[in-house]
């Protein structure tokens, strides 16, 4: 009987689970859709000043930015890494990690330093069990960013740039994001953010660009241009992220469920095997009685 | 009469857009007045300024508070591009006061000062 009581626990503890991680799955699911929005939301201007720096520089030959420039004398290599806040999805977070230091080691084969800036709750964490350094990191809006984190963050990491070695500064900039492709894939990208490359594919093929002239000059708009564009870019890329954390989350959580689930069923398939042979036995104790009580009866 | 296509736009999301005679934006170096057929322009925005645009239709005028920001026209297409962006009509004006009664017993950050007297101004308010 003790069995039966244990088992009967251990379908109510699974169950309260189950209930656990199926409303979990739900809020993911919902928080998809928004972060897709947001994403959506974010294109126009992604794509209108994506068209005014190819215009600017396409127009300016010979143009010059320091964030444009390589800086080869720079060995220190700034590595953005973007995880969430929260734990509850899956692969996504050891997928980033682990994208990130295959990174990091193929830049310390080039002779370069990685000097990693963290993104999110889940690598500040891993980086400081293992007492590692980072030079920054952020968290707190994983889930749902908004462009003024990103703007910290752009701003942080083109201040560093624009630094040297000696200074702290890094010589080049990258981004390890995760990039929502759709509710059943996403994909750990890794970007080279600063210096920037700016080609012409950007555009799209047979447009025409027109002949700007410049407010107040095309120095000064390129100043102000190109720090918008990396935070525009960052910005995209915690977008990205956030849609594929949720989406991430909803799947974990979902073959969460259906484990707990499928637990629940073999459960109680054994508690009723146990209950059946309980109630056998008890009959065949009270036959067996019966019997015993017949046969001293008839003498 | 030509109109112009008028975007504004924040990274996070599209503020206003539809069909203009006029917008009116601010510079570095000056006001700068926009109608239909003018030149290609590229322009740096003043960071803390009022965005000024008529509806083609004769309607209310829209005023918006802009931050760092630049602004294209091209074909009669205008697009404002702000960091950060709020419709005059979606400002709270009290609020508004506030938050300059904050930045200037803060001291000297000229910017934040500009952002909120232009936020009180795109609401309609005195600044």
């Amino acid at each position: 009987m003790a069995q039966l009581r244990q088992l009967r626990q251990q379908i109510k503890s699974v169950k309260s689970t189950a209930k656990i991680t199926r409303a979990q799955e739900m809020i993911a699911t919902s928080r998809i859709v928004k972060a897709q929005q947001a994403v959506a939301a974010s294109k126009p201007y992604a794509d209108q000043i994506t068209q005014a720096l190819t215009a600017l520089v396409s127009h300016n030959v010979g143009i010059d930015h320091p964030l444009l420039n390589e800086q080869p004398e720079d060995k220190r290599t700034a590595v953005l890494v973007i995880t969430s806040d929260r734990g509850f999805c899956g692969g996504y977070n050891a997928n980033v990690i682990r994208e990130a230091e295959s990174l990091m080691a193929a830049l310390r084969e080039r002779g370069r330093e990685p000097i990693p800036y963290l993104v999110g709750n889940k690598a500040i964490t891993w980086y400081k069990f293992r007492d590692r350094e980072f030079a920054e990191s952020w968290k707190g809006f994983s889930d749902r960013p908004d462009f003024a984190s990103a703007e910290r963050v752009g701003r942080r990491l083109t201040e560093d740039f624009l630094k040297t070695d000696a200074e702290g500064g890094v010589g080049e900039i990258h981004v390890v994001y995760t990039e929502f492709v759709s509710m059943l894939t996403q994909n750990v990208q890794v970007r080279r953010l600063i210096p920037l490359e700016i080609t012409e594919e950007t555009l799209e093929k047979g447009a025409v660009l027109p002949a700007y002239e410049f407010e107040p000059t095309a120095q000064a708009a390129l100043d102000l241009l190109l720090p918008n564009y990396i935070e525009s870019r960052i910005f995209h890329m915690m977008l990205q992220s956030a849609a594929s954390e949720h989406a991430a989350r909803r799947r974990a959580m979902k073959s969460a469920t259906d484990n707990a689930n499928d637990l629940i069923g073999v459960y109680t398939r054994q508690m009723n095997q146990v209950r059946q042979a309980a109630i056998t036995q008890e009959i065949s104790e009270i036959v067996g009685g019966a019997d015993a009580l017949a046969d001293s009866g008839g003498e | 009469m030509a109109t112009l296509k008028v975007g504004l736009v924040s990274p996070e999301r599209e503020i206003w857009s539809g069909e203009a005679k006029l917008v009116v934006a601010q510079t570095i170096e000056g006001q700068l007045g926009i109608m239909p057929g003018h030149a290609p322009v590229l322009g740096v925005l003043l960071d803390g300024s009022v965005v000024k645009i008529e509806p083609a239709d004769g309607g209310e005028p829209v005023s918006a508070m802009v931050g760092s920001g630049f602004f294209s026209i091209a074909g009669d297409e205008v697009s404002v591009l702000a960091e950060q962006a709020e419709l005059g009509s979606e400002i709270d004006v009290e609020l508004a006061r506030q938050e300059l009664q904050n930045v200037l017993s803060a001291g000297d950050d000229t910017t934040a000062e500009r952002r909120a007297r232009a936020r009180l101004r795109a609401a309609g308010a005195d600044a």
